[in-house]
């Protein structure tokens, strides 16, 4: 009897939570067959054409996503550059080197920034970095703004404000797990590198190493948050459908033309291709999704193989 | 004593849902564009009339049609009247009412330009089309002779999101310019020329262009009063220039009234008449002929009336303009079509 109880518990347990887990399985599953189911005709019409155009005109019902698969990465993409390595020196300020009575209210603050609604973001883009980000570009020399990344008229509105809004937006988020990350690295291992007489400095590029796993996975799901960031971006990216390198041109994001135009599209078609959108965002996400889990677990693999041989070579000298 | 207060939370939750089910809930939803002026009325009313509560979901106006096609409302609003193709799809015959009516106007940021500024629908469409591109083109110069204009770029500026705003300013300049009817057309959402920029909402585009020197673009009339930014005068048929005002706004309408059709689908940008404002349209609430429920259909019948008549001298203080009277006549003669009985 005592031994059958807590067997019964576990049984209980194990498919509560299994129920849990196969209603996650259940409900991306559901998104997708309803993102295909209302999107079918745009699928229909398009097919492929619909990632491979340019145009987008509710008018004449010619729908292309480029611009708007284009604009999505590009801006997600310079984002991260920004951001990483500010997140990741504020990670590894707050868990190496800031003193002690620093480090909470360190915490607090840039988790603070997490919890800003994007709409906030976007009216501080619009009323303050806009105006900055146009006095740059008024004064940006004109040697310069014949390259093909300065190109475009000074308006303030555009890819680069997109990407310094978005990038403060993710900082909050690839810091604190970084931060986490590095907290979870084992004090030996610090401990190690300085009895090999290793500067901080190169500790903490050692713990930086052994948690680059985690570090990577802190900065994919700021790439994600990225990816999808829809209110602060469309209120300073300018909302053009068109594919440009330069920083100073107004572009446009897949998220950001769903919530645009969604609540005034009545035609069949043009309701269709904004769904259409959706789906090719959630099958970038996927794939992104999946090209990390795939780099993180190449990463992690050949560095066990080697820890172990390591480990195993002074015991095989020994014996 | 903690048992107390969760009784006494649970009845007045349970008087509350009684009191509501005594009275009438009618859902609805559709343009943000009359909204403030919808829930003012609906508030109003409700203070008249307590046994009936209208609960307006802003939702837009395309969304709108399709919930009234759908039937999860019980009526729609719209700035654009509905495509015969969207008529066709919806279960029952719709019929349209003008409720009120507004105004957009072009807002510029000229810099080292105090005065106010002249338009005609055709400069403003090359201007929309990107043809003209620097703010002292001849074309603006002749239209503004004394007003010292800067060889600055325009930029353009446009709403980014599906609006009856950006519909109402197409079909404006689409009625006045065949190529801009033919490269942007006329919907809530459009194909924009190169190199203009689009701003979310009123706020957005008024936002963009008060802060970018030799910006122009488009606002609710109500938008410009409210933000005391700059707006032109419009040049109308009769070839006079007119700034939008209620009264400006109500002349275009009283202008077509002439020709009203019979289902209120008509569009009144470049209506004829010296005193009339070129671009401005009705808003229309969206009611079945033979409504699903019948005691639901009543009490909306009477305060669509109500709205018509009294309701109207809300309209001013919110930005809109009055229907004039020979509309409103009209209207509540097809309002006996419905059928509540």
């Amino acid at each position: 009897m005592i031994g059958s109880r807590p067997r019964s518990d576990d049984w209980l347990f194990r498919v509560g939570t299994g129920i849990f887990a196969v209603l996650v399985i259940g409900v991306v599953s559901a998104i997708a067959l309803e993102l295909y189911r209302e999107s079918r005709l745009s699928l229909h019409e398009f097919g492929w054409r619909f990632w491979q155009t340019d145009v987008w005109d509710p008018v004449a019902g010619e729908f292309g996503a480029r611009p708007f698969i284009w604009g999505t990465l590009y801006s997600s993409v310079l984002a991260l550059l920004i951001a990483t390595p500010i997140a990741l020196g504020i990670a590894v300020c707050i868990s190496e080197l800031a003193p002690r009575p620093l480090q909470r209210p360190l915490v607090f603050l840039t988790e603070l920034l997490a919890a800003i609604p994007s709409i906030v973001y976007g009216l501080w883009g619009i009323f303050v970095l806009v105006p900055l980000v146009r006095q740059l570009e008024v004064h940006t020399p004109d040697w310069l703004r014949a390259l093909p990344l300065f190109k475009g008229p000074p308006v303030g509105v555009g890819m680069l404000s997109a990407a310094i809004i978005l990038s403060i937006m993710v900082i909050p988020f690839t810091s604190s797990i970084a931060r986490e990350v590095l907290r979870a690295v084992p004090q030996s291992q610090r401990e190690g590198a300085y009895a090999l007489g290793a500067t901080r400095w190169e500790a903490i590029r050692m713990a930086l190493f052994y948690a680059r796993t985690g570090i990577i996975g802190a900065v994919m799901l700021g790439f994600g948050r990225a990816l999808g960031e829809t209110m602060a971006v469309t209120m300073v990216i300018g909302n053009t459908p068109q594919i440009s390198l330069s920083l100073f041109a107004p572009q446009y994001t897949m998220a950001a033309v769903i919530a645009n135009e969604f609540a005034e599209a009545a035609a069949d078609l043009y309701l269709h291709a904004l769904v259409e959108i959706g789906l090719v965002l959630f099958v970038i996400t996927l794939v992104i999704n999946v090209i990390s889990r795939a780099f993180i677990w190449s990463l992690g693999r050949p560095a066990r193989a080697r820890r172990t041989r390591t480990a195993a070579a002074p015991a095989l000298e020994s014996a | 004593m903690k048992r107390t207060i969760l009784v006494g939370i649970a009845t007045a939750a349970l008087a509350a849902v009684t009191l509501a089910a005594q009275g009438l809930q009618i859902n609805g939803a559709g343009a943000t564009f009359p909204a403030p002026l919808y829930t003012k009325w609906f508030a109003e009313y409700n203070r008249l009339h307590a046994d009936v509560r209208v609960n307006y979901q802003p939702v837009g106006s395309g969304a709108g049609i399709q919930q009234m096609i759908k039937k999860t409302v019980f009526f729609g609003a719209s700035d654009a009247p509905m495509t015969p193709e969207q008529l066709q799809s919806a279960p029952g015959r719709i019929l349209h009412f003008p409720t009120v009516l507004g105004a957009v106007v072009p807002v510029y940021n000229v810099p080292g330009v105090a005065q106010e500024l002249k338009f005609t629908g055709d400069l403003l469409s090359n201007i929309f089309l990107t043809k003209i591109t620097k703010w002292n083109d001849p074309q603006i110069a002749k239209l503004n002779p004394g007003v010292n204009l800067p060889a600055a770029d325009i930029t353009v500026v446009h709403r980014s999101d599906g609006s009856g705003t950006t519909y109402i300013w197409c079909d404006f300049l689409a009625k006045v310019s065949p190529e801009y009817k033919k490269t942007v057309g006329v919907a809530t959402s459009v194909k924009w020329p190169a190199n203009t920029i689009g701003g979310k909402g009123n706020e957005g585009v008024a936002g963009l262009v008060s802060q970018t020197p030799g910006a122009i673009g488009y606002v609710e009339l109500i938008y410009a009063l409210q933000t005391k930014i700059a707006y032109g005068a419009v040049q109308n048929s009769s070839g006079k220039f007119v700034k939008a005002t209620p009264e400006s706004v109500t002349a275009a309408a009283s202008a077509a009234a002439a020709q009203m059709p019979a289902d209120f689908r008509v569009s009144i940008t470049n209506p004829p008449g010296d005193a009339a404002y070129p671009a401005s349209s009705f808003t229309w609430l969206l009611l079945y002929e033979d409504p699903p429920d019948k005691k639901q259909g009543k009490a909306v019948v009477d305060f669509v009336k109500w709205a018509l008549t009294d309701g109207q001298k809300f309209a001013p203080d919110l930005g809109y303009a009055p229907l004039p009277k020979s509309v409103v006549d009209l209207e509540l003669k097809a309002l006996a079509r419905i059928k509540v009985q």
